[in-house]
């Protein structure tokens, strides 16, 4: 058991730091990106190609790097602590995830060969309208004729649904079952708009539209969405641990600068106890999110599922405390669009949101109970 | 002891319930029903036909358009209003100059303004706040410096909601800057169109644009624009500030809010974790709303009962808590909140994020969470 990083993923930490640093260490940097679409800066993206950064999970056969679970985790938490509206988690670990593990040869060289070098977005169209998390698609079916496939239904909300060149949509097959299919961007009819943490996202409306399965047709991949899922809650994770990070960081300095009644506000044990709270949720949801990034290491996707859901709560309870209250105790700067914290406090929101909120993670959790004695993480390999 | 109303306060709450759900427009209460925002229009005209049938400022002496209810009618009337989707009548106008000008003003300054401020012909803003005097709201230094029969006002206020309205302005002003800070504070009225005074945006994190700056750059006000005495602006304050925390738990409001929640969860409302988290809520509203009538119960010639911090605290906390349900109910559609009338989610789920992050709000302004439980702790608790 160790949880610090090795000399080279320190080396990959600054070297992300220093390019996120250059993008928006300066939060109104941030705020002029999001204003604008798509939500992200396409420099930026790029650099991250340059990088490497956008290939790091895939096989080097695929046009990727080949890194693990912890080197994505690094660039994850290092979007969080910026809190990068680029679309990493979207385009890299879900759909670009979700080719790796289940597009043929073939279809993983050229998607994610260009996806790596920042030429291609993706998009995973999986949320419909009534969907809560759940691996299966229910709202879009796929229909086969004479090997030619076609999607119809509504996928919303579908994050970065508008500017994707490739969506990766996940349908219902003929003979039950979900599967994930390929789809043009500009084939399907889109309608893109902001979302509250600055992002962009779309209705996607797919009527008898032309598709290629990923991977051997027909097959159910239901098993395969439910990992990927899986391991974007967890990257979700290390995103949201960066962002309360900072949060922290941000209210503790502001704590020590603000006066009021002719002190600063740091003189009120009141409020040094609560930002020491937050830090003890900090601390805890570190660990958690720590350890599950490690348990993606294992390939058991019986244990990440677990470690996913525990990971999840976590962060849920973690993200929620430490974002109310670092408004609450900025006061009304705290509520400002120009001031970074409140964004910090939409975008745990958001992470939380897009992936499964704690309800749902502990109904989850509260549902298998009875299957074990206690819960041994080191037994989790 | 005694649980049911009488029969008379049994009356007047149907009354109430009447008027409420029949005469003010339809239209403005499925606005507030479904979590939207209203316009000016709809604001004034709201008030107006509350006003028109005596409604708007009940709580008023009967001189100026009050009704002499007791405690407990006034409860029943804002509980009733907030229930059926009513926006209660504009807190500046109806709850903080209003009853301050009734009570510190002069006979012709009152005539002037208040039967206007009950009809919301003038909207008033709350100009207090400024950046270095939040919590510490005595160590404001917007100054006012005579000069023949005028002020002359300079400086800046902050966090002034809906100055883009506002008509009047009422501040509070450096008079004398040479005694304890306390004593040396005037509350003047200023007409917002007089040269020199800016009004400017602040952009809020859900989007919105509720609140401004105001700047005051040689803005000059008449003499007789100030209220009540030279330099007792800060008892005064205390005193709206007082009227401000009654009231200020919208408890009709969050069970309303909460009731909606529960239907349009519909079977998700009977999962076991979901339902246990509405009966706690369910259950924490109870206990606010029976402190708030015992509240009002004991309430000695409208001096704010001490417990009325506890209003404040645990009912914006409960207000928060119920918008991070409904949050929560919306799922994964809760991210579309820029989408319009085309999406394909339902219409409800665009607002629960940007209506959550915007109730952050409720436990910072009208005295912070924290200082109502300094107020608990000192005033109360004697610490
Ligand atoms: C949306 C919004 C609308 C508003 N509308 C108006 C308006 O119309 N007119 C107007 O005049 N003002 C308005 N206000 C201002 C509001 O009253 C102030 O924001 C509030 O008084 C807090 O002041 P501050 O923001 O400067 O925070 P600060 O006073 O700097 O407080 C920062 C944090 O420290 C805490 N704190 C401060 N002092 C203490 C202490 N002694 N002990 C323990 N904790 C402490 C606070 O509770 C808070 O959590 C509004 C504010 C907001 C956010």
């Amino acid at each position: 058991m160790d949880f610090t990083y090795d000399d080279e993923q320190d080396a990959l930490r600054d070297a992300v730091r220093g390019l996120l640093t250059k993008a928006y260490g300066d939060f109104e940097q941030r705020r002029q990106t999001s204003k604008q679409d798509p939500g992200f800066s396409e420099k930026t993206w790029t650099q991250m190609a340059e990088m490497g950064l956008l290939g790091l999970p895939f096989a080097e056969d695929d046009g990727g790097v080949g890194a693990g679970p912890v080197e994505i985790a690094i660039v994850c938490h290092e979007l969080g602590r910026v809190v990068a509206p680029e679309p990493y988690l979207h385009a890299v670990v879900l759909a670009g995830g979700l080719v790796a593990a289940c597009g043929s040869a073939e279809q993983r060289g050229e998607l994610l060969g260009s996806l790596a070098a920042g030429e291609r977005l993706l998009a995973f169209a999986h949320d419909e309208p009534g969907s809560r998390w759940a691996p299966e698609a229910t709202a879009v079916s796929a229909t086969e004729d004479g090997g030619s496939w076609a999607l119809t239904g509504t996928k919303e909300p579908v994050v970065q649904g508008a500017r994707a060149e490739t969506l990766v949509v996940s349908a219902r097959l003929p003979d039950g079952g979900t599967g994930l299919f390929v789809v043009d961007g500009e084939a399907c009819e889109r309608t893109g708009y902001p979302t509250y943490d600055g992002g962009r996202a779309a209705k996607v409306v797919l009527d008898a539209t032309a598709a290629t399965p990923l991977g051997e047709p027909g097959r159910d991949l239901t098993a395969s969405i439910a990992t990927i899922l899986d391991l974007g809650r967890i990257m979700a994770g290390n995103q949201a641990l960066g962002a309360m990070e900072v949060a922290l960081a941000q209210t503790t300095a502001y704590l020590k600068s603000r006066k009021q009644f002719g002190v600063p506000l740091s003189t009120f044990q009141a409020l040094t106890f609560r930002a020491a709270d937050m830090y003890v949720s900090l601390e805890l949801a570190t660990s958690v999110v720590q350890w599950a990034t490690m348990v993606i290491e294992t390939g058991d996707p019986v244990a990440l599922h677990d470690a996913a859901a525990r990971a999840g709560l976590q962060v849920s309870r973690a993200g929620r405390h430490v974002g109310q209250e670092a408004i609450q105790l900025h006061g009304g700067i705290g509520m400002t669009a120009e001031y970074a914290v409140g964004t910090y406090t939409s975008v745990l929101t958001m992470l939380e949101h897009l992936l499964g909120d704690g309800t749902h993670h502990l109904a989850a959790l509260a549902g298998r109970v009875g299957e074990h004695e206690d819960l041994d993480p080191l037994a989790m390999t | 002891m005694q649980l049911a109303l009488s029969a008379e306060d049994q009356k007047f709450r149907e009354e109430m319930r009447t008027f409420f759900t029949t005469e003010v427009s339809e239209d403005i209460r499925r606005t507030v029903i479904e979590g939207r925002e209203l316009t000016k229009e709809q604001i004034v005209e709201s008030q107006q036909t509350l006003n028109g049938a005596g409604l708007a400022v009940p709580h008023w002496p009967t001189e100026w358009g009050g009704r002499d209810w007791s405690d407990l009618q006034r409860h029943i009337w804002n509980e009733e209003m907030q229930r059926a989707g009513v926006p209660t009548p504009l807190a500046f106008n109806a709850s903080m100059i209003g009853p301050v000008l009734a009570q510190f003003a002069s006979q012709e300054m009152k005539e002037r303004f208040l039967p206007r401020t009950a009809n919301l012909d003038i909207w008033w803003s709350q100009g207090f706040s400024e950046p270095d005097a939040g919590s510490d709201l005595a160590s404001l230094r917007t100054t006012a410096v005579r000069d023949g029969d005028d002020w002359v006002v300079n400086g800046q206020k902050t966090w002034t909601t809906l100055g883009q309205y506002g008509d009047w302005i009422f501040t509070l002003v450096r008079t004398d800057p040479d005694v304890k800070k306390q004593a040396g504070i005037s509350m003047l009225l200023i007409d917002m169109t007089t040269p020199g005074l800016t009004v400017r945006p602040i952009e809020l994190i859900d989007g919105g644009h509720e609140v401004n700056e105001v700047w005051f750059d040689d803005v000059r006000v008449p003499g007789e624009n100030l209220v009540g005495e030279l330099n007792s602006g800060w008892t005064i304050a205390k005193f709206l500030l007082g009227n401000e925390r009654v009231g200020v738990a919208p408890v009709g409001t969050t069970k309303r809010v909460l009731a909606r929640a529960k239907s349009l969860a519909g079977d998700r409302a009977a999962e076991p974790l979901t339902a246990a988290r509405i009966a706690d809520l369910e259950n924490d509203l109870l206990a606010l709303e029976l402190t708030a009538l015992r509240v009002v119960a004991n309430s000695t010639d409208g001096e704010p009962h001490p417990a009325s911090s506890v209003l404040k605290l645990r009912g914006t906390e409960l207000q928060q808590a119920v918008s991070e349900l409904m949050v929560d109910l919306a799922g994964p559609a809760s991210i579309a909140s820029g989408a319009d009338g085309s999406s394909a989610l339902e219409e409800w789920t665009h607002h629960t994020t940007p209506t959550y992050l915007n109730l952050r709000k409720a436990s910072i302004y009208g005295g912070s969470n924290e200082i109502q439980r300094q107020i608990i702790a000192r005033t109360i608790l004697g610490l």
